[in-house]
């Protein structure tokens, strides 16, 4: 029916624009959110603690779909990458299912509980969110290295994924997490719980310094066309532009997290992710299977891809638009008022 | 299985039966209850009585456990498909993957991020913006039953689609993909299912309220509304459910011959309502029967030709007891639902509604009914397509991932465990609300007010999260 591939009109290019977007976008959203819950049990108080849930609690839910649409996205546009990334990465990804049911329903439990119950929650919470956060980075550990593909399915074992490279990312993007948390944190709150997001941010910033080092060192090293690709020249030359950025906006932090400067700690801690995201994606481009699958080896025929891009095309702007109004609705401090 | 080996196939749908089993629990609730609040909510505006504002806020507590739960259980579902049915993923993804992604783009975005307004909006935006709030997320949830359902009645009657030269499917026609042959009566047979699940949850819940005489004044506006449900809709799924019967016989006979528990095609064939079916002699043996009862169900008259499990070999034949029994269950719930709008019609023109308390531990112990139904009805639906995934097209053995069984079944003992901590903790939750009632468990809990009052924009007039 629908076909819109042509000549100017790159369907599959697009489709893995657009998931490696729905991807970034749930990286930055449930990225705050996971770190309020990374960071949960060092708050000062159960006060802050009350302030943090109720300052991501209208937001989780929305968040959590960009992944369902990351995956979802993944299955239609890509199925053979669904089907061969999902047994590969089998366990990491139920463990983090695990971690997000756990984190998901602790939003509604704690709030009827009170005393060790709600220790109980909250101790869920905090493990779902670095659960699920440490899978995530396990997941981009293993997606930068590759995964073993005889035909059209994964051959590899089982605890493939557990080596030495994707724990360290997976580390990282704990680190990460807590970073966009707790700027997030310095932009919602005030008082008490600002003051220790503030200082919460800046030695995590430095673990996210030391995190992002390994990983650029590492890429290169282990694989010979990444390490093509960013030193030779003339790209060499272009692609500074993002290390150099990052270093930038590093700095930039540093000194926010030492004034009083309520917004722009978070803004920063985004453009060190979109930085930090743009490196890997250029690294991996065009595999959505590193390295067996490109995105146009793994494409969905036309048709397919075509029908959801008008669906996405439509409802994409239509979605944008009122997650901005509902974090509009929510704007301003939290509170950390729980009437009892 | 031979011995203790384990078979990985076995294994894969045991998981993806148990989650997906526990994630319907929930949307069959929270579909009914998200379009209940709506009206809940639009008579409170309407009228302006304080009964209405309290049954929604008691309410809507219960609403956000449970979706909550359908959210996290329905985003493993999502990953299930890759993670166990990597190769059913491969060869129908072109098919039904656009599906999926419809129902992300057009229904769970909507729902997540309305609810979240629903939920912590009250005193924050207007009174109107947040009636629509909850109107927003109940359409939301009908369109995500809507993908859904189409996607799975697309494996059921699978049409509009040709296979490649690859062995992979390739669709030919969206209308055809989208609109196949059992997906209305399947939609409206579920969403039926889901309100009637919702109703009997309030008729339990407000008719034990009547019983202890708590809350009164609030139990029989509730058990009011739903008995105005049970006496209309559970005839209604009735006939519903006896096309989607007749639609069936069409499109999967060897399915609607299990249900029935009929070995020989032919005519004059029984209604069982009582029998054990047995896959070794092929016959259905110690049946309480209706004489040409299943013909004249079927097909309207008592010589008509019904299909039988012979018509096609056993290896082709789905797990017969499983089908047949839960059929029965499903259709003598849908048998007792229409009793209970029965009595309470007949209580109501004797003016004595909410005076009966034998009725009322009648509708007490109606509660689960709604969703042992579903999931009854969900068995006849998946058990009966096997040896399937697409019927006709796609084997289930022919679908599964190339994981190794070990891991199938740890992840399949995680998720047990945990499962089962949740909905105990989820149900216990729920139960105190119930507990403390319409006026109590508002004040208990104050969380809808998010942020200070302060920042709080006040629109026009409309504050009202002070009260
Ligand atoms: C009153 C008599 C009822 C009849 C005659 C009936 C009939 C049917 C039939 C024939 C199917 C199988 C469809 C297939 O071939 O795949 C089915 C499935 C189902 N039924 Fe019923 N049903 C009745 C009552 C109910 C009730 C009361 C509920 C729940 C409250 C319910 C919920 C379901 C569900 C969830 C399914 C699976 C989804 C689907 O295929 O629609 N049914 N029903
Ligand atoms: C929500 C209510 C549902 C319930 C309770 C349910 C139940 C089941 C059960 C019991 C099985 C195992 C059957 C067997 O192997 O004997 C199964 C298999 C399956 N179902 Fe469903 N199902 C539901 C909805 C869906 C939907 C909406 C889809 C797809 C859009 C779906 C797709 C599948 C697939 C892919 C399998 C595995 C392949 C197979 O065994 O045929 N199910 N389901």
């Amino acid at each position: 029916m629908f076909d819109f591939s042509s000549s100017w009109l790159d369907l599959p290019l697009i489709w893995g624009g657009l998931i490696a977007v729905a991807v970034l976008i749930y990286v930055l959203l449930d990225g705050f959110d996971l770190g309020c819950g990374i960071l949960f049990p060092f708050a000062p108080s159960d006060q802050s603690r009350n302030t943090i849930m109720n300052s991501i609690a209208p937001f989780w839910d929305g968040n959590e779909t960009w992944l369902v649409l990351g995956g979802g996205g993944l299955f239609a546009a890509f199925p053979v990458a669904y089907a061969i990334l999902m047994p590969a990465l089998y366990l990491p990804v139920i463990l983090m299912l695990l971690g997000l049911i756990f984190r998901g329903v602790a939003f509604e439990f704690r709030f009827k509980t009170q005393g060790r119950d709600r220790k109980l929650w909250d101790a869920s919470f905090h493990i779902g969110s670095v659960l699920a956060a440490f899978m995530q980075g396990i997941i981009l550990g293993n997606l930068v290295q590759g995964v073993a593909v005889t035909q059209r399915s994964f051959s590899g074992g089982p605890l493939d994924w557990a080596n030495g490279f994707a724990i360290v990312t997976g580390l990282a993007l704990i680190f990460g997490y807590a970073l966009i948390g707790a700027t997030w944190l310095i932009w919602k709150s005030e008082g008490n719980t600002q003051d220790w997001a503030r200082r919460v941010a800046r030695y995590v910033s430095a673990y996210v310094v030391l995190g992002m080092l390994i990983v650029s060192v590492f890429m290169p090293l282990n694989d010979i066309r990444i390490q093509n690709l960013w030193f030779s020249l003339p790209n060499m030359l272009y692609l500074s532009v993002i290390p150099l950025m990052t270093m930038a906006a590093f700095l930039l932090l540093w000194r926010d997290l030492h004034s009083n400067r309520e917004l722009r700690p978070f803004l920063m801690a985004v453009l060190i992710f979109l930085l930090g995201y743009l490196g890997v994606l250029i690294s991996i481009y065009p595999w959505i299977v590193p390295y067996s699958f490109t995105v146009w080896d793994a494409a969905a025929v036309s048709t397919s891809q075509s029908l959801l891009l008008i669906g996405t095309v439509v409802f994409l702007p239509i979605i944008l638009a009122y997650t901005a109004y509902s974090y509009y609705v929510f704007r301003g401090k939290t509170s950390d008022e729980i009437h009892y | 299985m031979a011995g203790l080996e384990l078979d990985p196939v076995l294994l894969a749908r045991l998981q993806f039966a148990f989650t997906i089993s526990f994630h319907i629990i929930f949307p069959a609730f929270t579909i009914g209850l998200a379009s209940w609040l709506a009206v809940v909510e639009g008579l409170y505006l309407k009228t302006g009585r304080q009964v209405y504002e309290d049954i929604y806020r008691m309410w809507i507590k219960i609403f956000a456990v449970c979706f909550g739960m359908g959210v996290v259980s329905g985003v493993v579902m999502s990953y299930q498909f890759g993670t166990n049915w990597s190769v059913f993923s491969d060869k129908v993804g072109n098919v039904i993957g656009p599906l999926l992604g419809y129902e992300v783009l057009t229904a769970f975005f909507l729902e997540a991020s309305f609810l979240g307004i629903m939920l912590f909006g009250w005193g924050r935006v207007s009174k109107k913006m947040h009636f629509a709030s909850t109107v927003i997320v109940a359409v939301g949830t009908v369109i995500s039953a809507f993908w859904i359902l189409s996607a799975n009645s697309w494996m059921q009657t699978p049409q509009g689609f040709e296979i490649g030269a690859d062995g992979l499917l390739y669709p030919t026609n969206w209308l055809e993909v989208i609109f196949n042959p059992s997906f209305p009566v399947r939609f409206f047979h579920m969403l039926t299912a889901a309100y009637l699940t919702t109703a009997f949850v309030i008729a339990g819940v407000s008719a034990y309220y009547l019983w202890r005489k708590l809350h009164v004044e609030h139990a029989k506006v509730m058990f009011s509304m739903a008995m105005l449900i049970a006496v209309f809709v559970s005839p209604l799924q009735l006939f519903i459910g006896h096309m989607h019967g007749e639609n069936t016989m069409h499109h999967q006979p060897v399915k609607v011959a299990a249900m029935e528990g009929n070995w020989e095609q032919g005519g004059n064939k029984p209604l069982y309502l009582f029998g054990l079916p047995n896959e070794d002699t092929e016959t259905t043996d110690y049946g309480i029967t209706i004489p040409n009862g299943a013909s004249w169900v079927l097909t309207g008259s008592g010589d008509g030709v019904i299909p039988g499990l012979k018509d096609v070999p056993k290896e082709e034949r789905p797990p017969v007891a499983t089908v047949f029994w839960s059929f029965r269950i499903m259709v003598g719930i849908g048998m007792a639902m229409i009793f209970t709008g029965v009595i309470a019609s007949v209580l109501y023109f004797r003016k004595r509604l909410f005076d009966s308390p034998k009725f009322q531990l009648w509708c007490m112990a109606m509660t689960p009914t709604g969703f042992i139904a579903v999931l009854a009805g969900w068995f006849v639906t998946e058990v009966g397509r096997q040896p399937y995934s697409v019927y006709g097209v796609v084997k289930t053995s022919e679908s599964i991932s190339p994981v190794i069984a070990e891991q199938v079944l740890l992840s399949l003992v995680i998720f047990i465990v945990f499962y089962t901590l949740i909905f105990g903790a989820g149900s216990y939750y729920i139960l105190k609300l119930i507990g403390k009632g319409p006026i109590e468990s508002q004040q208990a809990e104050g969380y809808y007010e998010h942020g200070h009052e302060t920042a709080a924009p006040l629109i026009a007039g409309d504050h009202q999260g002070a009260r």
